[in-house]
């Protein structure tokens, strides 16, 4: 009967946190490889427009054109109108080309055919804005746009 | 002397060293996935070109203002009845059943007064240059969501599936070798079943309010 009587008493053993770092490494290094660290700094507003109507954008052949009015820091020195921001600095709509060309340029070549110009716009801008840069891509022939939203429906507010 | 062994290292700092770094990951990680309304630009037109004629009936033009108001064939329209107008008009099917144009698989109402066919029925959105992007998207996505309808309707008729699940799976890479090919061509037939004709004019300096 001496089995027994030996666990008497005995408490429940602490759990072992010797396996918690590997836990965390595997958290760490999924975070590591999701992270995508931000390419531009963004001078302008961004509150985009929603839609549910939406495809997928893909990123390996896409240019960024950013527009909206400057933001907080920014508003004392260019004020409060619309302003189209591509790379890392604000540009004008006749400069669009040179600009786009230039990002354009950093795409893997066999895809800068098929490049897709990706609006992000903020939704306090005026149409009109969106018209020109259109008016401008239609010029230089990059066709392919796709207006980048968020999930949701205008509707449902 | 006998060699003493190294003492070991204590690793029970290595579990806070990784939740510094894990923290640190976790509060940059964006996870960016970009969607949006993909739309293809008409490419410059010489001016020498006489643009084609449109029946009246088969024109839906959708106005937006400086304001926000949506106006649809000249009456003022709520947003939320775009979709729904939007639909009737490009499923009409007009046209009599023994005329070239008739249309076998539209569900319409069939009036004379509205359009033919979904081949010649034109949406066109006109908006002030002072309309805000907002509106103009809700009303892009609107109109898109109505072809989306129409075309999973379809879809699901002729072949069980939806248009708009496929065309994901598509972009996707989910089809391989001869399926590609094959749902490929039926993406084609539905498009052409419903093609997507979105003319947008220049925004105007200002419409009728």
């Amino acid at each position: 009967m001496s089995k027994f009587t030996k666990k008497k008493g005995n408490e429940l053993p602490p759990i072992s946190t010797a396996s918690l770092p590997d836990i965390v490494f595997m958290l760490l290094f999924f975070f590591m490889v999701a992270t995508v660290m931000r390419e531009t700094d963004l001078l302008v507003e961004q509150n985009l427009p929603k839609a549910d109507q939406v495809e997928k954008l893909k990123k390996d052949r896409s240019v960024f054109i950013f527009a909206g009015k400057p933001s907080d820091q920014y508003k004392d020195k260019y004020g409060d109108e619309g302003r189209i921001q591509i790379g890392d600095k604000y540009t004008e709509i006749s400069n669009i080309g040179l600009a786009l060309t230039e990002a354009r340029g950093k795409l893997n070549p066999e895809l800068q055919s098929s490049v897709v110009v990706a609006l992000k716009v903020d939704d306090d801008t005026n149409t009109g804005l969106v018209t020109d840069i259109k008016e401008k891509l239609r010029e230089l022939n990059m066709v392919k746009i796709i207006y980048i939203t968020t999930p949701g429906n205008q509707l449902d507010n | 002397m006998a060699r003493r062994s190294a003492p070991e290292v204590n690793a029970g700092s290595m579990a806070d060293i990784a939740f510094l770094l894990l923290i640190f990951f976790l509060v940059t990680t964006t996870m960016e996935k970009d969607k949006g309304i993909a739309r293809q630009l008409p490419p410059i037109q010489e001016d020498n070109i006489i643009p084609p004629k449109i029946k009246e009936k088969n024109l839906f033009i959708v106005l937006v203002n400086k304001n926000n108001d949506i106006m649809v064939n000249e009456v003022p329209m709520e947003l939320r009845n775009l979709r729904k107008s939007a639909i009737d008009f490009l499923d009409n099917g007009g046209a009599s059943s023994n005329s070239p144009e008739y249309c076998s698989y539209c569900k319409g109402n069939r009036k004379p007064s509205s359009s033919d066919n979904p081949n010649k029925a034109v949406i066109s959105v006109q908006n002030d240059r002072l309309t805000t992007y907002n509106t103009y998207i809700a009303v892009q996505n609107e109109l898109v969501a109505a072809y989306n309808f129409l075309r999973n309707r379809e879809s699901q008729r002729l072949y069980g599936w939806d248009y708009t699940e496929a065309k994901k799976d598509m972009g996707l890479g989910r089809y391989k070798g001869k399926a590609k090919d094959k749902i490929n061509k039926k993406l084609k037939e539905i498009q052409q079943m419903y093609p997507l004709k979105l003319s947008e004019a220049q925004a105007k300096k200002q419409v009728a309010n």
